[in-house]
């Protein structure tokens, strides 16, 4: 039983993950990316990691992807097709990347893992205590940077995204008919010409 | 352990899921993209972690950690990167890759 749902679950992973690469409408790609994301939260639930696959559904299928389509929305027309790489550039690439899969599959291939035979389940926690704990093999110090780096992580999304005072002088060099109207008696000619 | 799966079929589906982000990463031209094949190769290192850790040190807490902390950069790192992309369309009026030159040098 188990093995069939695993290989359901790689089917759709593998198929979703090549037509998320190659598809040529923007929006189709990043759903495809979706159903990778929770073909992956199965494998969580199948290794019996259930609070991880529970993170990998919020945080991944729901936060990033739908920041992301925020993000095509925002930025393409839906109807617009991307433009793809040549096909001697892709050729190469897939050279390139049959090469690396064939050198990372003969190493796993030929290196003897033991595996322990084993039913643990890991409980949320125990996860929480081993974050948590000051003891050896401890994680409250990167759990305390991790949380700065996500609050200075928000900071620049807004600060970037908002385009405050920084972002201002460099879109000052992009001609804008209005403000050029406004700065054109002293502004420099050349500083205009730069971004064309 | 995934009763009947041995580790080294679920590391042969990472690999193929990392080759295939790093496919996508050298042949899209669109930066959006390049992101989605980004979360693809960081979702394979993930996997990477917590299979690790389930079959060869079942014991210990330290892959799935882990993992937890790659999950966290990475949406900090998608965060910065489309608020980046939004304000680079804002100002060049495209997100291709040739288009991209205001800060490269």
């Amino acid at each position: 039983m188990e093995k069939i749902v695993f290989y359901v679950l790689a089917l759709i992973i593998v198929v979703s993950a090549i037509a998320s690469v190659t598809s040529r409408k923007m929006l189709r790609s990043v759903i495809y990316l979706l159903f990778v994301l929770i073909g992956i939260a199965g494998l969580y639930f199948m290794a019996d990691y259930n609070f991880l696959a529970a993170i990998q559904l919020t945080v991944y299928a729901g936060g990033i992807i739908v920041l992301i389509i925020f993000s095509v929305l925002l930025v393409h027309h839906i109807e617009m097709e991307l433009e793809i790489a040549k096909r001697s550039r892709r050729i190469i690439a897939a050279l390139t990347c049959l090469i690396g899969l064939g050198v990372f599959l003969t190493t796993i291939y030929s290196h003897p893992f033991q595996a322990v035979p084993n039913s643990v389940t890991t409980t949320t926690a125990d996860i929480g205590l081993k974050l948590l704990s000051y003891e050896d093999g401890g994680f409250i110090l990167p759990f305390e940077v991790i949380s700065v780096l996500l609050l200075a992580a928000m900071i620049g999304a807004i600060v970037i995204a908002k385009g405050g005072k920084i972002a201002r002088d460099k879109s000052e060099n992009i001609p804008d008919p209005k403000k050029e109207k406004i700065r054109e008696p002293k502004a420099d000619v050349l500083e205009n010409e730069v971004p064309i | 352990m995934i009763p009947g799966i041995s580790i080294t079929e679920i590391l042969t589906l990472t690999s193929i899921l990392f080759f295939i982000g790093v496919y996508g990463f050298l042949t899209r031209k669109n930066l959006i993209s390049i992101l989605i094949s980004i979360e693809l190769i960081l979702n394979a290192s993930v996997i990477n972690f917590v299979v690790i850790n389930k079959y060869l040190y079942p014991d210990v807490l330290q892959g799935v950690v882990y993992s937890i902390f790659i999950i966290a950069v990475a949406a900090a790192e998608t965060s910065l990167a489309i608020s980046i992309i939004i304000n680079l369309y804002r100002q060049i009026g495209s997100v291709e890759v040739k288009d991209t030159e205001t800060m490269k040098y």
